[in-house]
């Protein structure tokens, strides 16, 4: 039992379980305060999300939307994970997301591409913001939280400027895919079969999956991640063992805003969702992609499991009983529960604390 | 002063035993510490002087044993208490915040404050140069800690405790980051501060030092008490035997040089300074040949470091050149430079030397991990092959850990991290081995097991490069000595001819010589 607790693996799906039942403890808190009368059905509702629906086919259906949501949230997860792996903190990669939902749709809605080109070209604009953080930190050694923190702005309001050429005239949406360009959607691989037909579900399911194995392969077992980790743990040692630590820097970031990029593209290239050329903050998914990372306790393979959770208890939101809550209740919820995964770390910490001392106890008698 | 205390004792710690999952740290020990004495606690890297200090600073609690202050049993359950009881500690790395200055940093956590919390400054800063004074303390309180040498920091930290009237100072080796001078100012001092009724408590492992300081000296050895000898009854054989166990050889035995052709070249080498506008390295030229050991001998930061960064490519030239194997490697990249057969033990193996959080086998293979040995064309590592590879260096060099070759870096010891470069700098078979104060903090088993690797390699038919800061090093190892001051070798000397005093007045920059360096 002490030996199952001492693993790695185990203390990090410990720590998860634990955060998320505290997040949904102070949700619940929540909920009693602002009224005590729905909140054990509400708080329900956030956990069953789709199960809500009595049909089983329209549970599917539902199911397949929070999929289809959860694959781009898996993306940005791989992204932060990846340079966190490396010793950098990639908060960009929320601007880096809207550069590439910008580069896809234009190409998708002006242009008229297909749907491979679009998704390579948002890699590769998200790339391209990732390469100007990782040469601002290299050669002038400018903190990449600021410079991410910056540029996701810019970005965000080119990319509203841009995509004000591809909207609707009426509304402040971009036009629809499906009508516009449908060979810039996602091919669905035959997978809305399995969804009672929700076209939603497409490759962008197994090319998550896939992204979180490569990225897992590459950080631990490839010359590359070597020294990827090598350079972020100690740049000098890095330097000294003759890496080129500057371009391993703008490397990790250019890669990890790449899994941002494609994350856009994976979701917008649904066409389940439109860009709002109006908005005036940036999209939460690169954000909840912290959460999601720290959550899937910074393993690639947990991002996908977690990502799912955060997009099942974000979209569990919108089943909350509106007669006793505002609408915005969900949002405050999911926020308060997202925010509680995070604490990951610190609950790892506290078990690896906790063991110790009871071995020092034990050491003692 | 004796007459003010009722007992013998300032602190006494009686039969503390510490026991650890797997280990006994301390073992049925015993610490005596007189008042107003210097008392030297010796033993090597992991022999339970650490582990008895934190008992002596509550920040473990001992399973037997009790601990006395002026003969009345106290219980010390956090450093507070300790504090409280007046026992100061410098520690061997400074707490010190480096954007502060001298003053803000001695009155961190003990600040003089007035009516409505503003800070009485001038308070401090008259008890500073009273305490600076008295005892011979040279500091400038307004200087930034970032700004000012090793030595004088290390003075900052033992004003802290001063000023916070603590009776009972403990120094953790205090001597490992201190050029030659810096240490006898610091020996001095410590005298004083003994003569003033404190008493200090040494930890070391430098014998030469304890012979010249100390009182009384404690030995542990593997979490043992030894015993407890006067230094001035026994000698430096006696207690480096009872540190280590058996008998320790303190000159290094070698045969004469057989010099061949040159494998290192440098000409006219000029580095620039990070930290100032002058050159740190100025037209530097000498050769190190086949089969025989050069050193740089000089005070810290009289451009040796740059030097070595100049050579190994972490920083460019300014002007000169660089022959290796009589091949131009001027502008070529460190990784060049190191396949070239060029390898390099770092002087600071925390920041240069390893990546802390790698495991030990991912640090023996930071050298060469993209060979095809270690790589397969695709660029995946070949986990099997790194693990034999690490776990044969392992053997070789006894390298001693935890966990083996999965062990981080940063958990196993001093000197077992230095066996670890050493291992791994070795076995690449270099042509030039550049060696940067390669035994730098570790205690008498391992400084004798590197000279013995560095004179192999000699033998083996390498250049050895070393930089050395410890004189006796720089007497015992190297086959012809270069003498660096202010940027320029000031003189050539041969170890076997020369004097401790006539190598100081080179390094000092009393005498100098037109040196060809060939």
């Amino acid at each position: 039992m002490r030996k199952l607790l001492k693993n790695e693996g185990v203390q990090a799906f410990i720590a998860s379980i634990l955060c998320i039942l505290a997040g949904l403890l102070i949700g619940f808190i929540v909920l009693l305060c602002i009224n005590p009368q729905g909140a054990g059905e509400s708080i329900l509702d956030i956990i069953k999300n789709f199960f809500t629906w009595s049909r089983p086919a329209s549970q599917l259906k539902q199911f397949g939307n929070t999929l289809a949501k959860a694959m781009p949230l898996v993306l940005c997860s791989l992204s932060i994970l990846f340079a966190y792996k490396v010793g950098l903190f990639n908060i960009g990669a929320a601007g880096q997301y809207v550069a590439g939902a910008c580069a896809s749709l234009y190409a998708a809605l002006a242009w008229g591409w297909g749907w491979l080109p679009c998704m390579l070209l948002a890699m590769a604009a998200a790339a391209l913001l990732g390469a100007i953080i990782g040469i601002l930190k290299a050669y002038c050694n400018v903190n990449e939280v600021i410079s991410g923190i910056m540029l996701n702005w810019i970005a965000l309001y080119t990319t509203n400027a841009v995509l004000t050429h591809v909207k609707e005239q009426a509304s402040p949406y971009t036009l629809y895919l499906s009508k516009e360009n449908p060979s810039a959607l996602l091919p669905t691989l035959g997978l809305e079969n399995l969804f009672s037909g929700n076209k939603n579900v497409t490759i962008a399911v197994p090319l998550a999956i896939l992204a979180a194995v490569l990225v897992w392969i590459i950080l631990s077992k490839t010359r590359l991640g070597y020294e990827l980790k090598a350079t972020g743990n100690n740049r000098n040692a890095a330097r000294y063992a003759g890496m080129a630590e500057n371009r391993n820097i703008i490397l990790t970031l250019v890669i990890s805003a790449a899994l941002a990029g494609l994350g856009a593209s994976l979701l917008y290239q649904t066409g389940y969702m439109r860009w709002e050329c109006t908005q005036s903050s940036v999209p939460t998914m690169g954000f909840n992609g912290i959460a999601a990372a720290f959550l899937g306790g910074l393993h690639p393979i947990g991002a996908i499991f977690s990502s799912f959770f955060i997009q099942h208890i974000t979209d569990g939101g919108q089943y909350v009983n509106t007669t006793f809550y505002s609408p915005q209740i969900s949002d405050v919820i999911s926020s308060v529960i997202i925010y509680l995964c995070s604490f990951v770390l610190f609950i790892k910490l506290a078990m690896r604390r906790m063991l110790a001392q009871k071995d020092e106890k034990k050491g003692a008698k | 002063m004796g007459d003010v205390h009722s007992n013998e004792f300032a602190i006494e710690m009686l039969h503390i035993t510490k026991r650890f999952p797997g280990i006994i740290a301390n073992d049925d020990i015993t610490l005596q510490l007189r008042h107003g004495e210097i008392h030297a606690l010796l033993g090597e890297n992991g022999a339970g002087k650490s582990t008895l200090m934190s008992v002596l600073f509550g920040m473990y609690q001992p399973e037997e044993g009790t601990i006395k202050k002026d003969g009345v049993e106290v219980k010390i359950h956090n450093p507070n208490d300790a504090n409280a009881l007046g026992i100061g500690m410098v520690h061997q790395h400074f707490k010190l915040v480096e954007c502060f200055s001298v003053l803000d940093n001695i009155i961190l956590g003990n600040e003089p404050v007035g009516s409505m919390g503003l800070l009485k400054k001038d308070v401090a800063r008259k008890k500073i140069l009273d305490l600076s004074e008295k005892y011979g303390l040279k500091v400038d309180p307004d200087a930034l800690i970032s700004d000012i040498t090793v030595g004088m920091q290390q003075r900052t930290e033992i004003l802290k405790m001063l000023y916070r009237d603590n009776e009972i100072l403990i120094f953790d080796e205090p001597t490992a980051v201190l050029t030659p001078q810096e240490i006898t100012e610091l020996m001095q001092i410590m005298k004083n501060l003994a003569a003033e009724g404190k008493s200090i408590l040494f930890i070391s492992h430098k014998l030469a030092e304890i012979m010249a300081v100390a009182d009384r000296c404690t030995v542990l050895r593997k979490g043992q008490y030894i015993g407890t000898v006067n230094t001035k009854d026994t000698t430096m054989e006696e207690l480096s035997a009872m540190m280590v166990g058996r008998k320790v050889n303190f000159h290094v035995e070698k045969k004469p040089a057989n010099p061949g052709e040159v494998l290192l070249e440098v000409s006219h080498m000029t580095v620039a300074s990070r930290v100032h506008k002058n050159n740190a390295v100025r037209d530097v030229s000498f050769q190190v040949r086949r089969g025989e050991i050069v050193c740089i001998a000089g005070i810290d930061g009289n451009g040796q470091s740059e030097l070595v960064y100049g050579l190994s490519g972490l920083e460019p030239l300014v002007s000169g050149k660089i022959l290796l194997n009589g091949k131009e490697i001027t502008k070529s990249s460190i990784r060049k430079r190191s396949v070239s057969g060029m390898s390099h033990i770092p002087e600071d193996r925390h920041k240069h030397g390893l990546v802390l959080d790698y495991s030990l086998e991912y640090n023996i293979i930071l050298q060469t991990y993209f060979e095809p040995e270690f790589t397969n064309k695709i660029g995946f590592l070949r986990s099997k092959n790194i693990r034999d590879y690490s776990e044969r260096l392992i053997q070789e060099y006894d390298i001693r850990s935890g966990q083996g070759a999965v062990t981080p870096a940063r958990s196993m010891s001093g000197g077992n991290q230095q066996k670890a470069i050493i291992a791994r700098e070795l076995d690449k078979q270099p042509d030039v081995l550049i060696a940067v104060q390669p035994t730098r903090g570790l205690d008498v088993g391992a400084i004798e097991f590197i000279h013995k690797q560095l004179i192999a390699q000699r033998d083996a038919g390498k250049a050895v490069l070393l930089i050395s800061l410890e004189l006796d090093e720089v007497m015992d190892v190297p086959d012809r000595i270069l003498v660096m001051y202010e940027g320029e070798i000031v003189g050539e000397l041969d170890p076997k001819r020369t004097t401790q005093e006539e190598l100081g007045l080179y390094m000092a920059g009393a005498r100098r010589d037109e040196v060809s360096g060939k």
